[in-house]
């Protein structure tokens, strides 16, 4: 049994259509990506997922139990880690988790042994006991992450879970997502719209203007265009356009020293390609297809690469707010 | 059952956190503990030079029962405003996605404003004593009581105003435009008999005036019937006040059910 199910879901704001008719499914132990730019509905989705949204039309359900008519039960096996933190910055890492457990009905000794392990797993078990104001950004999302499976959840939601860290938090958490899911065999649906994130999931959803355009593991989705691009420097271009064109029938673009072509498995015609030519080589080169072809292949636009920094605002914004009480 | 523990479990929790914070800034008790001492000893010291003690009530005796009401009134709304800031800080998503009920985080919120508050008149109660105001056991009880009414049903009236605010902006307009003029027609400076009429039917249409009185005829029962004493018969202001709290009550938990 799949562990979301998801049809025909459709979300209106008003005039606007945020979702717009999707349907897919994730199986138990997956991890499934949903990827699109921003405003393309991942978040929306979360939220109708996460019953904090109720669906215009369709239907949505978690862990077997329908999103709108079960709304306890859902709750009660995900657990979430919000694009925008979530954390209480006036308590301390450990009271966080501990207003979490209680909140999810644990008595004290099971929540102060999950907590004491869910600090280890993330690595802040040394600073338990400090105002998570004082925390950087990579270590509020590791705290965020440590509350997400507190109530060891069925299926963990993550909207953007690494966006505005720096690199190596970023490749910290995902080592850490592995290790989960390996351990625990948890189902982890998150929205991304870095395309690298994108290439750890098991599958991926494509999305835009709230509809699903694409779906498969990201190779599947990278051998459906027209393959990897070969790019051979010459001293003479024309004549290796020619020979190409002659001896392998093939449809080769002259550019500025060399030529370029798109083949389906590069890695095989290049030597090939390199022993039957007789015009001199100087260098080779491939490009595999990336997912941002994929959309930009489906969509005829980029997904807009952002380094923000989620904290920032909020914390600027405390500053000229908060400080006088 | 267990679900009845599990929701016991989250009001304990969701009002322990806001108890936690207030204890832990030490500022803000001091900030929110000086606004009642200022206008008690500063502007009820001048005044009481200006105003005669009648019926062996002296004018900062007067105010002490409306110090304690503006106590209840400010510590009350400012932690009911306080989910608006959760909103603006994304922590009520948190509270919001878990498995409990919308009753629960309400109920939750307004036992942290009655906490607050209680605590908040507890420190005041040392000034008994030293303003020559004589009271018993049974009288001490029962000025708990009222004031934790008070400070449940207007931190409800607060949750039910920060339930419709969509932003922290608004505060203070809600300072301006609610709190103060609810403290400043409630009697607690001025008896509301004495006020000029339009003003006395606002002070009559206060919930607070009835609150306020209610702890005038607990504190200064012995200048009954006299412009310092209490207005009416405790059993009016109780039954206000109860009102007030179950109308509030339900207000604060429709509305708040519709805005989350």
């Amino acid at each position: 049994m799949s562990n979301i199910t998801v049809n025909s879901l459709v979300k209106k704001f008003g005039a606007v259509t945020a979702v717009d008719g999707i349907s897919f499914s994730v199986e138990p132990g997956e991890v499934f990506g949903f990827l699109g730019p921003n405003g393309a509905g991942k978040s929306t989705t979360i939220s109708i997922l996460c019953t904090l949204l109720g669906p215009t039309s369709g239907d949505a359900s978690v862990g077997g139990f329908d999103c709108v008519r079960d709304a306890d039960a859902v709750r009660r096996s995900i657990g979430i880690i919000f694009q925008d933190p979530t954390l209480d910055n006036g308590l301390t890492a450990y009271e966080n988790l501990l207003f979490h457990a209680y909140l999810y009905g644990m008595d004290r000794a099971k929540a102060k042994k999950r907590i004491e392990d869910a600090l280890e797993l993330v690595g802040l078990s040394a600073r338990k006991n400090e105002l998570v104001r004082k925390f950087s950004g990579g270590m509020k999302r590791r705290l965020e992450i440590a509350r997400g499976i507190l109530n060891y959840p069925r299926v963990l939601f993550m909207d953007e879970p690494t966006i505005g860290l720096d690199p190596q938090t970023r490749n910290m958490i995902w080592e850490f997502i592995r290790e989960l899911k390996k351990n625990t065999g948890i189902t982890v649906f998150m929205t991304t719209h870095y395309l690298e994130e994108a290439e750890f999931c098991d599958r991926i959803a494509i999305i835009d203007l709230g509809k699903i355009i694409a779906s498969g593991t990201p190779s599947e989705l990278k051998a459906g265009l027209n393959g990897d691009t070969l790019n051979l420097s010459a001293m003479d271009p024309k004549g290796l356009d020619a020979e190409i064109r002659g001896k392998f029938g093939m449809d080769p673009k002259i550019t500025d020293g060399g030529i370029t072509l798109t083949v389906k498995q590069g890695d095989e015609i290049l030597p090939a390609l390199i022993k039957g030519l007789s015009t001199k080589i100087t260098s080779v080169s491939m490009t595999r297809p990336t997912l941002n072809d994929v959309f930009l292949s489906l969509t005829g636009k980029n997904i807009r690469e952002e380094n923000g920094d989620p904290y920032g605002p909020m914390r600027s914004y405390a500053r000229k707010n908060h400080g006088g009480h | 059952m267990a679900n009845l523990a599990h929701e016991t479990k989250a009001i304990y929790v969701i009002s322990y956190r806001e108890l936690r914070k207030f204890i832990r800034e030490r500022s803000r008790i001091l900030g929110t503990m000086a606004r009642p001492i200022l206008w008690l000893f500063v502007v009820g010291g001048g005044m009481s030079r200006l105003v005669r003690p009648v019926g062996g009530v002296n004018y900062i005796q007067f105010i002490f029962p409306g110090m304690i009401g503006m106590t209840i009134l400010f510590a009350s709304i400012f932690s009911a405003i306080s989910i608006v800031w959760d909103r603006e800080f994304g922590f009520l998503k948190e509270i919001l996605v878990a498995p409990i009920s919308r009753l629960s985080v309400v109920v939750g919120k307004a036992m942290a404003g009655t906490s607050i508050s209680m605590l908040q008149v507890l420190i005041l109660l040392i000034f008994v004593p030293v303003l020559g105001i004589r009271i018993n056991v049974p009288q001490f009880l029962l000025l708990f009581l009222s004031s934790g009414m008070l400070a449940f049903s207007l931190t409800c009236f607060g949750i039910l105003v920060a339930s419709r605010m969509s932003s922290y902006e608004g505060f203070n307009i809600i300072m301006n435009f609610l709190v103060m003029p609810m403290f400043f027609l409630s009697g607690a400076m001025y008896p509301v008999k004495l006020m000029p009429p339009v003003l006395r039917d606002m002070a009559y249409a206060n919930p607070l005036t009835y609150g306020v009185d209610g702890l005038k005829n607990i504190l200064l029962a012995g200048a009954s019937g006299t412009t310092m004493g209490p207005e009416y018969p405790a059993i009016t202001d109780f039954i206000v006040v109860a009102g007030f709290l179950v109308v509030t009550a339900v207000l604060a938990n429709l509305s708040f059910r519709r805005a989350a």
